[in-house]
């Protein structure tokens, strides 16, 4: 079993190298699509580059387009075209498909492009059909050839992992064997949805297969961009304007524009230090090049700048905080509605009882712990640029370098690598237009890091947010009226998780008042679900508390839970006996939160030291619904992450800003979760069904924020409504209304 | 420069007496497997062992490792076979992975000086590594098998 990743793959050797059959991906809009090689040339009218290749040995190279950030898509991607292929998997050997998006992009749910981004926990679901369809049109050419060979009619052929086997006299053909003399029709065979595999035929969907990345992720030679070595290389190190300089509009952020330019700086005093080879000006910017890194960080330290006006100049996040309560207030703000349903001012008007609650949440840090970095080369002449990096969108960073440098998208070779981690932070490819700058200015191969301190200081953050939820129940106690407004920057980073599509509520009004600072966010692993499921779950308690019904009884009944809703809400009563007598000091609070197509009902168990103010997790429950599984041990282990990822946000994460700048700089100051704080269990249940596969990298971590509120509210009687909750802040939250003694 | 043994081979790096080890792996001698976290000694992904003992290489010169035996993730085994590179794979322990270097070699550590430790052994002793992707509960599960095993 292959168990390394190539990069930089010669299009030349896969097609031509060893013999065998080629498949290659078609140029279009319409997802990803399998085309005879001699098609899909005459459609590119270019050199095509092949999809899925099988070897006269019986290896089958499929490439992939799920960048992997530990999430699992480099895997699980080919394994859904191997399923369908009947490919022998331990024969699959994996590589990167290149960032040519018209080929093995998908199409963007939203919007009308092809994309390769792998964010949002998309892969699977938006992969999952057209990789099947492809994979079932190579098995029909295979079973094809081998009818031809022996005379029969290819419907009463069948296969077996690698193999086309004629049940009548037992004749075997392996898949490598067929593509030493197959041939492939230049229109492949159509594929009816209807001839795809049934469930429970599956041999590998749904089975414990390993991630591939896993053996080189244990002795160091898993290549991540950090890594990558080039001969005549030197190495950079950036400093940025400390104030943000982010346009008003999110999709506008790039490299070159979201920090303000240098005015000054000890140029001479720096470039005399060891080993310092230039310092490059930027638009955004200065890079520190060097001998070798050591020299470059301690370059990078001693530069001392001023720059340009930011967007973000004198900004302060706490004040900023202050001021969004009188957007929500202002009549004249600047209203975007997101949900309009039914009658909300009747259903408030006639309201037996309304509630209302106030909701905040800081900004946060993607802490991946790769800290940015890429490496470019540019040949002497200009014309060809060959990129390094671990890149969820490749296709963006192949347009980021070519945009910088002028040159055209096609003279930009992209290398991917392992991701370091991700969470959303890694798609616009600004660090390796960064690097590509600098390796024109100094023409020489370039590695640039930026140090964790620059990493955070410019971090894209997940925007800080203030919510006014109000609810409208009828004599029943049923609701009828939700209104849930949400103040902050970042468009539609804010408004991911607003909407309530998992509950009936008949009348709603979902509002977005818009701001803009200056400063850079971005999506971070579910972004808006963060504080959105937060204040929408911490509100449906609040209410169920003062209506004394079980929590999630209430959900059920007063929400009008879907049926989706009640079966994960069923799977998690079954997992969770909220009856039980737990230890003292101990409650259970219970969310629920949707996130890319799937559904997950949690629970968490804590304890709260009334002392300092600490909140321990103590088990973890959440049953999900993700459609059908591909890979069952990597999505539990998904959702695991996404849970301590939650937690970890919950308790201790907070960027905070002055003038502008990120106040953190490290580690010591933005805290993340470490090990003394994993819960003592932690349950993942993924419900039974027969549906397409949904998101699950996002499912784990929303709901958490209000289930550990909603258990401490049990505990003490006090609501915490500012993420994180930190002990500082718990403890304000409980000495509230007390006198001072 | 320094000239000390590394995975078992001699070896004379030059460098400033500023570098630290961490670099000096990287850069000079080309061993990748040791990451570059925080720079700080706050994340414990560049853990190395210096005469078996357990140090963060980022905060560590290279000047202090003269005479001694550095041993980093390419030379805790030749082919992967140490009982924490298997029980890692067992446990299916990596997400992004580029934590767990710095966490394998603390474990080996722990190890090889306490045979059985207790949970609550092993949350003290790896604390200190931050893991992003939040593997921490796999790391504990491939420490006991692991600790089963040597």
């Amino acid at each position: 079993m292959t168990t390394s990743i190539k990069t930089g793959i010669s299009r030349r050797s896969f097609l031509k190298g060893m013999g065998g059959m080629a498949f290659c991906a078609a140029v279009g809009t319409d997802s990803i699509k399998l085309m005879s090689e001699a098609q899909a040339a005459a459609m590119a009218n270019a050199f095509v580059t092949p999809w899925v290749r099988i070897a006269p040995d019986g290896v089958v190279t499929i490439l992939t387009a799920g960048a992997e950030m530990g999430q699992g898509s480099m895997t699980s991607l080919p394994l859904i075209l191997a399923e369908e292929m009947d490919a022998d998997w331990s024969k699959v050997t994996i590589e990167w498909a290149p960032p040519e998006v018209d080929k093995y992009g998908y199409t963007d749910p939203i919007g009308k492009d092809k994309l390769m981004w792998i964010v949002g926990s998309r892969a699977n679901q938006l992969y999952y059909l057209p990789l099947r369809t492809a994979g079932a049109q190579v098995r029909k050419v295979l079973i094809a050839n081998a009818a031809q060979k022996w005379g029969v009619d290819a419907a009463t052929l069948v296969t077996e992992p690698g193999f086309v086997v004629n049940p009548v006299g037992g004749a075997k053909l392996s898949y490598g064997e067929i593509a030493a003399f197959g041939t492939i029709p230049d229109v492949l065979p159509a594929v009816d949805p209807k001839e795809l595999k049934a469930r429970k035929d599956f041999r590998l969907i749904g089975k414990q297969v390993p991630r591939r990345d896993l053996p080189a992720k244990v002795n160091g030679t898993a290549q991540y961009a950090m890594d990558v070595k080039l001969p005549g290389m030197v190495y950079a190190s950036s400093l940025h304007s400390p104030a943000h300089n982010a346009p008003g509009k999110v999709w506008e952020q790039d490299g070159a524009t979201t920090s303000a330019a240098p005015e000054s700086w000890n140029d001479a005093e720096v470039k005399r230090m060891p080993g310092v080879i230039a310092i490059v000006k930027l638009p955004n910017g200065l890079a520190v090049v060097a001998d070798n890194f050591s020299h470059a960080k301690a370059a990078r330290a001693a530069l001392k700048a001023t720059w340009q006006k930011a967007r973000a100049d004198g900004f302060d996040s706490a004040t900023a905080m202050d001021d969004y309560l009188k957007v929500q207030n202002d009549p004249a703000a600047q209203v975007v509605k997101l949900e309009t349903k039914g009658d909300v001012n009747a259903a408030f008007a006639g309201a037996a009882k309304t509630y209302r609650a106030e909701f905040r949440s800081d900004y946060g840090y993607h802490a991946q712990m790769e800290p940015l970095n890429a490496v470019v080369r540019i040949s002497d002449a200009g014309d060809r640029v060959e990129v390094w990096e671990g890149s969820q969108s490749p296709d963006d960073s192949v347009k980021a370098v070519a945009k910088v440098l002028g040159v055209k998208y096609e003279q930009v070779t992209f290398n991917q690598c392992y991701m370091g981690g991700g969470f959303g932070r890694r798609t616009l490819g600004d660090y390796a237009a960064e690097c590509a700058l600098i390796a024109r200015e100094v023409k020489k191969p370039v590695k640039l890091i930026w140090t964790r301190e620059e990493d955070m200081a410019q971090g894209m953050l997940r925007p800080q947010s203030f919510q006014r939820l109000e609810a409208a129940t009828d004599a029943g106690g049923k609701v009828t009226g939700w209104k849930h407004s949400v103040v902050g920057e970042g468009e539609f980073l804010l408004i991911t998780g607003i909407k309530i599509p998992y509950y009936g509520v008949p009348n709603q009004l979902i509002e977005r008042r818009g701001v803009s600072h200056g400063i850079k966010v971005k999506h971070w692993r579910a972004v808006g679900h963060v504080f959105n499921t937060f204040a929408i779950e911490s509100l449906v308690d609040q209410m169920a508390v003062d209506q004394k019904i079980d929590p999630i009884a209430f959900r059920m009944d007063s929400m009008a839970a879907l049926p989706k809703t009640r079966k994960v809400f069923e799977e998690l009563a079954g997992m969770v006996d909220l009856k039980a007598k737990l230890p003292a000091g101990h409650a259970i609070g219970i969310s629920i939160t949707e996130r890319s197509g799937s559904l997950g009902a949690g629970a968490v168990e804590v304890s709260l030291n009334k002392k300092t103010g600490k909140i321990k997790v103590h088990k973890v429950w959440v049953a999900v619904d993700g459609g059908i599984i591909v890979q069952p041990e990597q999505a539990r282990h998904n959702v695991e992450s996404a849970i301590i990822y939650g937690i970890s946000g919950t308790l201790h994460e907070r960027v905070t800003m002055k003038n502008g700048a990120v106040q953190q700089s490290n580690f010591h100051d933005y805290k993340l979760m470490r090990m003394a704080d994993l819960p003592e269990e932690m349950h993942v249940k993924f419900v039974d069904v027969d549906t397409r596969p949904t998101g699950l990298g996002e499912i784990g971590n929303p709901f958490i924020g209000a289930a550990v509120s909603n258990a401490v509210f049990r505990l003490t009687g006090k609501r915490l409504t500012h993420l994180p909750f930190t002990p500082d802040r718990v403890l304000a939250t409980l000495n509230q209304g007390k006198t001072k003694a | 420069m320094a000239s000390f043994t590394l995975n078992g081979k001699p070896v004379t790096v030059t460098g400033d007496a500023q570098t630290m080890l961490l670099w000096a792996l990287r850069d000079d001698v080309g061993l990748t497997g040791t990451k570059y976290g925080c720079g700080a000694s706050l994340c414990g992904a560049c853990t190395v062992h210096v005469n078996g003992k357990a140090v963060r290489s980022c905060v560590t010169p290279l000047a202090s490792v003269e005479g001694k035996k550095v041993t980093t993730i390419e030379g805790l085994s030749p082919d992967s076979s140490h009982p924490l590179q298997k029980a890692w794979i067992d446990n299916a322990v990596p997400q992004c992975g580029y934590c767990q270097s710095g966490q394998i070699m603390k474990a080996a550590e722990l190890l090889s000086k306490n045979k059985k430790p207790t949970r609550a052994q092993i949350v003290i002793h790896m604390n200190g590594n931050i893991c992003r992707c939040g593997t921490y509960h796999r790391i504990i599960a491939a420490i006991e098998q692991a600790a089963k095993e040597v």
